[in-house]
């Protein structure tokens, strides 16, 4: 692998400055940059729904919106965040920047379609905030029937509609990456040679594939119902409110994957780059994410223990949701043991990294008291499950994100961000984030139910904290984009490899990355991570 | 990639999907007791073959495209068959505490 560093002066991103140049790119990475604002448009639309009804939560009485307002925050913070932050960010930003780098291709399978998936994603979006403008949405995220289907007076139908576009962008972008995975893969680059984090999407790309059909047609016969009174879900038109639950999760518990596995791809990444090592277990690691992706479609029950679902589906679904535990297990581990005697450097990613292992550690073994049948009936629909899912969504998912956004932000812009404030940035987050959803453990121990809007006065002291917390995680959110904005004019020049990192997008590809990626299509020779041969 | 195929075979798969709607409107007419839904779905998804193994050339692709149709196949079956055990197995266990 060469090192070229007299990289000529033309890249991605000054080749052309016109805004047509940029609204009709075929350029993966420049859709990638597309995606990284749309879906931080999301992201801050989505906090400052949370951060508003949090100050709600602050007394235990309605005082700041009313009980509607109230509702229709938390189901369009939760649309929002999932539909159009959490499962597109990973994979449409990182993975549409870093996947044909990392495997030495010129751009991904279909180049045209990766655009149209980012139009899509920005039509369901526009819709979405339609919905939002004209009456609000206030069914929760996961539009049960038959509230959604026959009480519910708000947009369901165009937030439906919405869900439903933005679903075809998942899809689409999960079978561009399959098949770039498939048919781009530079002479050398064996599946076992392959980068963790393109193992990661590619597992990703499986569920995308799979499960997001389900999610489409299931909102479609809510719409259906809804629009046409066809009977469904209404047991009074002879359908079934469950069968919504099941469908419904069929798809959404496997969309956590989708989440949290682009995540941890990342989490390989860095962790091999920061303690110079190879990860430890590689084929493993590799494999665990299959094994996430399959394994994720067995445990939807779960979500329905205190459904209707019979005894007999519960025992299976929760024997089969402390399998999915393994896969993941395996990989924290993996990384744990990489660190083992590695050469650690304490840099912004690497803290994210540590961030990541804790909390997802912590989303995750909650999990298990989740799984369990006769626990789940206490905690049920509690504040318990809301932290749980925050701990792996926002303490895993955006944690990897956020390590990724720093560890790639030299490649990505040419820039080196200000690693003291990145730091300070970091440490607001974590502590935001424990002192946002650790009292809300507590919190659903104690019996306090998820989208209540009044609750018990005993209970105030815990809101409170939670409440700052968010307070204090919004300002560790807000920190990286004034800093990573004012890196793209001020920051360093970054070096071709300014971590010293493996792997053709750092070695190979210039900093930024020239439009076609590689001035000649790299010859991989060695494994993913040979950090060892460097040191030896 | 895929062969040329031959006109004639669009014409017959499409008469052939073209008699199984007949025959799914006929039978819709006739009733086969706990076999309806059976016989329903079983003529939907013969026809589904047909469309995704001709229309979509998966019959004259290679094998890794036969083992991506393949899994959206088995996908559908763990949905059916996992929410079936919940619809079915609904009087297989007794709750330890009987519901009100």
């Amino acid at each position: 692998m060469s090192n070229d560093t007299s990289s000529p002066k033309v890249n991605y991103l000054n080749n052309d400055y016109s805004i047509k140049s940029w609204l009709l790119t075929v350029d993966h990475k420049r859709i990638a940059i597309l995606y990284l604002i749309a879906i931080s448009f999301f992201f801050l639309v989505g906090g400052l729904m949370a951060v508003l009804f949090r100050f709600e939560l602050a007394t235990p009485q309605g005082d700041l919106v009313s009980a509607e307002t109230y509702n229709k925050l938390f189901t369009m913070h939760g649309m929002v965040m999932v539909f159009f932050f959490l499962i597109p960010s990973v994979p449409a930003v990182l993975g549409n920047f870093l996947l044909p780098l990392m495997i030495g291709a010129k751009d991904v399978a279909f180049p045209r379609l990766n655009l149209a998936s980012w139009y899509i994603y920005m039509l369901g979006g526009t819709l979405t905030i339609f919905a939002a403008i004209s009456g609000g949405i206030d069914t929760g995220w996961t539009f049960y029937t038959p509230y959604s289907s026959t009480y519910a007076n708000t947009a369901v139908v165009t937030a439906g509609i919405a869900v439903f576009i933005t679903g075809f962008s998942s899809i689409l972008t999960g079978l561009n990456f399959l098949v770039t995975i498939h048919k781009l893969r530079a002479p050398g680059l064996t599946w076992s040679r392959l980068p963790l984090f393109v193992w990661a999407h590619y597992a990703t790309s499986i569920i995308m594939l799979l499960g997001t059909p389900v999610l489409a047609i299931t909102v479609a016969l809510l719409a259906v119902e809804r629009g046409l009174g066809f009977g469904i879900f209404d047991p009074n038109l002879g359908g079934d409110p469950v069968l919504f639950q099941h469908l419904f999760w069929f798809y959404s518990h496997p969309a956590v994957y989708i989440m949290i596995l682009p995540s941890m791809g990342v989490i390989s990444e860095i962790v091999a780059a920061f303690c110079r090592k190879r990860v430890f277990g590689y084929t493993f690691v590799a494999a665990s994410s299959l094994a996430i992706a399959v394994i994720g479609f067995f445990v939807w029950g779960h979500h329905l223990f205190l459904s209707s679902q019979s005894v007999f589906a519960g025992m299976v679904f929760s024997f089969l949701s402390y399998i999915v535990a393994v896969p993941s297990a395996i990989k924290v581990f993996n990384w744990t043991a990489t660190m083992f005697r590695g050469s650690i450097s304490w840099e912004t990613p690497m803290l994210y990294v540590l961030g990541f292992i804790g909390l997802f550690s912590i989303g995750g073994l909650t999990g298990l008291f989740l799984a369990n049948l006769a626990v789940d009936v206490h905690l049920h629909d509690t504040y318990f499950v809301v932290a749980h899912f925050h701990y792996v969504m926002v303490g895993g998912v955006i944690m990897g994100y956020m390590g990724g956004l720093h560890y790639y932000w030299p490649k990505i812009t040419g820039r080196m961000y200000n690693e003291f404030w990145a730091k300070i940035s970091f440490l607001l987050i974590f502590v935001g984030f424990n002192l946002t959803f650790l009292p809300q453990f507590v919190l659903g121990q104690l019996g306090m139910p998820r989208r209540y809007y009044f609750y018990d006065a005993e209970w105030q002291t815990l809101n409170v904290l939670s409440s700052a917390g968010a307070s204090v995680l919004g300002i560790g959110y807000l920190l990286p984009v004034i800093y990573f904005l004012y890196s793209l004019k001020n920051g360093k020049i970054a070096s071709q490899n300014p971590w010293g990192a493996k792997g053709l997008e750092w070695e190979v590809a210039d900093t930024p990355p020239d439009p076609h990626n590689f001035h000649e299509i790299p010859v991989v020779t060695e494994e993913a991570y040979a950090y060892a041969k460097e040191a030896h | 990639m895929s062969e040329a195929v031959p006109l004639k075979i669009y014409y017959r798969i499409f008469s052939a999907l073209m008699v199984l709607t007949a025959i799914t409107v006929g039978i819709a007419f006739v009733d086969l007791g706990y076999l309806n839904t059976f016989v329903a779905v079983s003529i939907a998804v013969l026809k589904a073959t047909l469309v995704l193994l001709f229309f979509m050339h998966v019959k004259y692709s290679n094998r890794l495209i036969w083992v991506f149709a393949s899994a959206g196949f088995i996908w559908f079956i763990i949905m059916v068959a996992f929410t079936m055990s919940d619809y079915v197995g609904r009087t297989w266990v007794e709750a330890p505490i009987p519901l009100p």
